[in-house]
């Protein structure tokens, strides 16, 4: 069943990061990376590492390729021009890609082997007896890893700033709450009293 | 049974995905921002799988630090893309050539 699973999962990781990177049109190139995730999750599922494929199923599919997708929708641009090239390129790419893959999986990948290694918590669910992966990982996090922890967010903290700063912009023409006008005006200035005689009327 | 060979290979070839990703797209910088997404999850994948087998926890907290990178690194990027896009009307690769370098 396991090794059902992760073949299922691998196989679809493979065929939609090629087709991410083939797609005619980059929304549905978006659409792929999407699925890509969700398996690569599923992988990670398999081998216990429960909370990192939360995440990352919540942070890349809920937060960055939303992100991703509302970029190519907002933006007018002509991809077809942006696709000049791509033909050409290709025999020389998938020979280069060929020649590297062949060189990870046989000078890299197949020179390890499990033989040696404890076998995973193959099961989805906390490892029996020990503290599950959530609460393992919290712990490493909120004590060894404190001071990396407080800076992936000082980080995440500069990043926010920064795609705030570069994309606010000031616009010509559109009437704006002015604070500092609206707090100044005193009552002094925007009314007076009058005592109209009856009859008289108001001169305003 | 499934063993850190299995993992590393799938590892492997989505890494040289991104990387024909990011050469046959030269020109579209939005699929190279896609491209080194998937690199980046083939790092994550190749850390969780050593840190499952291994039994070190480190692995995976690692693996958590590459996603934060990889939000705020997908996060500037798109901001600076839509502020060139803003100027220029184009985000061909090969017209950034603002700065003469």
């Amino acid at each position: 069943m396991q090794i059902f699973a992760f073949y299922l999962f691998a196989s679809i990781v493979i065929a939609s990061a090629a087709f991410c990177i083939f797609a005619r049109n980059p929304v549905h190139s978006v659409l792929w990376l999407i699925l890509a995730f969700f398996n690569a999750a599923g992988l990670m599922l398999l081998v216990g590492a429960e909370f990192i494929a939360a995440l990352l199923v919540i942070v890349y599919v809920g937060a960055v390729a939303v992100l991703f997708l509302f970029v190519v929708m907002m933006l007018d641009i002509d991809f077809a021009e942006l696709r000049a090239g791509f033909m050409k390129n290709l025999p020389l790419g998938l020979v280069l890609a060929l020649i590297l893959a062949a060189e990870f999986v046989i000078f890299g990948a197949l020179s390890w082997s499990s033989e040696g290694m404890g076998e995973a918590t193959a099961v989805v669910g906390p490892p029996a007896g020990g503290p599950s992966n959530i609460e393992a990982l919290g712990t490493l996090l909120y004590t060894k890893y404190v001071f990396l922890f407080e800076a992936a967010g000082m980080i995440l903290l500069v990043a926010m700033v920064g795609a705030i700063v570069l994309t606010n912009r000031k616009r010509g023409g559109v009437r704006i709450q002015n604070i500092r006008d609206q707090v100044n005006r005193r009552p002094e200035d925007a009314t007076h009293n009058t005592q109209p005689e009856v009859g008289k009327g108001v001169e305003l | 049974m499934i063993g850190i060979e299995h993992y590393l290979v799938v590892s492997s070839i989505l890494f040289v995905m991104g990387m024909l990703g990011i050469f046959l797209n030269r020109k579209n910088i939005i699929i190279i921002l896609m491209a080194i997404e998937l690199i980046l999850l083939a790092v994550n994948l190749n850390l969780v799988a050593f840190s499952a087998f291994l039994g070190d926890m480190t692995g995976q907290i690692f693996a958590m630090f590459v996603l934060t990178v990889a939000a705020g690194e997908a996060a500037i990027g798109l901001a600076i893309l839509v502020i060139y896009f803003r100027q220029r009307g184009t985000i061909a690769v090969d017209d950034v050539n603002r700065m003469k370098g």
